[in-house]
């Protein structure tokens, strides 16, 4: 089964949308007051609210067509975005042991897409 | 935020024990989300909105979803992003594990395997966290 392009591209761009959801659900997060009522009010938790939804659209659309072997490990690309993002807007360090595990999640999920043909 | 409340992360660690442990339950409940979604988009009866507006599994999976965004980010202000983010590709784990019980959906040895590498994954960066 070939891929279209248009499928990568969908699936890219969802999972670099959905990279940057987790960024602003981070940074909304730690700019919260305590009180349960205030993560309705943070623009930062809506705005990765609305990022997230809108990377599942796209995730849908893209995985619709083309084959899963070749997408699946796209769609786990988005935890290496994040853990740029972590390093980059939240100065978390990288370490051998995230590194590793997130190269392990990646082969794991490219697995998953593997056995789901 | 004051200091040394229980749930907060102790010195060199990036994400407190209570943050992990939400986000592991973020996805159990997302993995049940996806399936409520998943058998409510294949028993879609009315139509358009109305259809999917009293679709009871949708309805339900779209109200999971809005409980596990909100542990999420409960879980965030107590740990690094690059510690807890990548927990949640358990939920791949847990989706292949319980699909063959409610779709025709089988293991294989590639499923199997993928669940091996996540876990051991997931398992590798919280171990790195005690570093």
């Amino acid at each position: 089964m070939t891929t279209p392009f248009s499928s990568m591209a969908l699936v890219l761009g969802a999972s670099f949308v959905g990279s940057f959801a987790a960024v602003s659900l981070k940074s909304g997060a730690d700019r919260l007051a305590p009180g349960f009522w205030r993560i309705f009010f943070s623009w930062r938790i809506g705005l990765g609210v609305a990022l997230f939804l809108l990377s599942s659209v796209l995730f849908v659309a893209g995985l619709k067509n083309g084959s899963l072997t070749v997408l699946y490990p796209m769609v786990s690309l988005g935890y290496v975005w994040t853990l740029f993002w972590s390093r980059w807007f939240f100065h978390e360090p990288f370490n051998r042991s995230k590194i590793l595990g997130l190269l392990l999640i990646l082969m794991g999920v490219s697995c998953i897409g593997l056995g789901n043909r | 935020m004051s200091q040394g409340e229980p749930s907060a992360p102790a010195r060199g660690e990036s994400a407190s024990p209570v943050s992990i442990g939400l986000v592991f339950l973020c996805t159990v409940l997302g993995a049940a989300a996806q399936i409520l979604m998943k058998r409510g988009a294949n028993h879609l009866t009315g139509v358009g909105w109305w259809g999917i507006l009293t679709n009871l599994p949708l309805m339900a999976g779209y109200v999971l979803y809005g409980v596990n965004t909100m542990l999420l980010v409960t879980a965030l202000r107590r740990g690094h992003l690059s510690v807890l983010y990548p927990i949640i590709a358990l939920t791949y784990v847990w989706v292949t594990i319980l699909s063959p019980m409610f779709f025709v959906d089988p293991l294989n040895g590639f499923k199997v395997a993928g669940v091996a590498l996540i876990v051991g994954g997931v398992s590798m960066i919280g171990v790195g966290t005690r570093a």
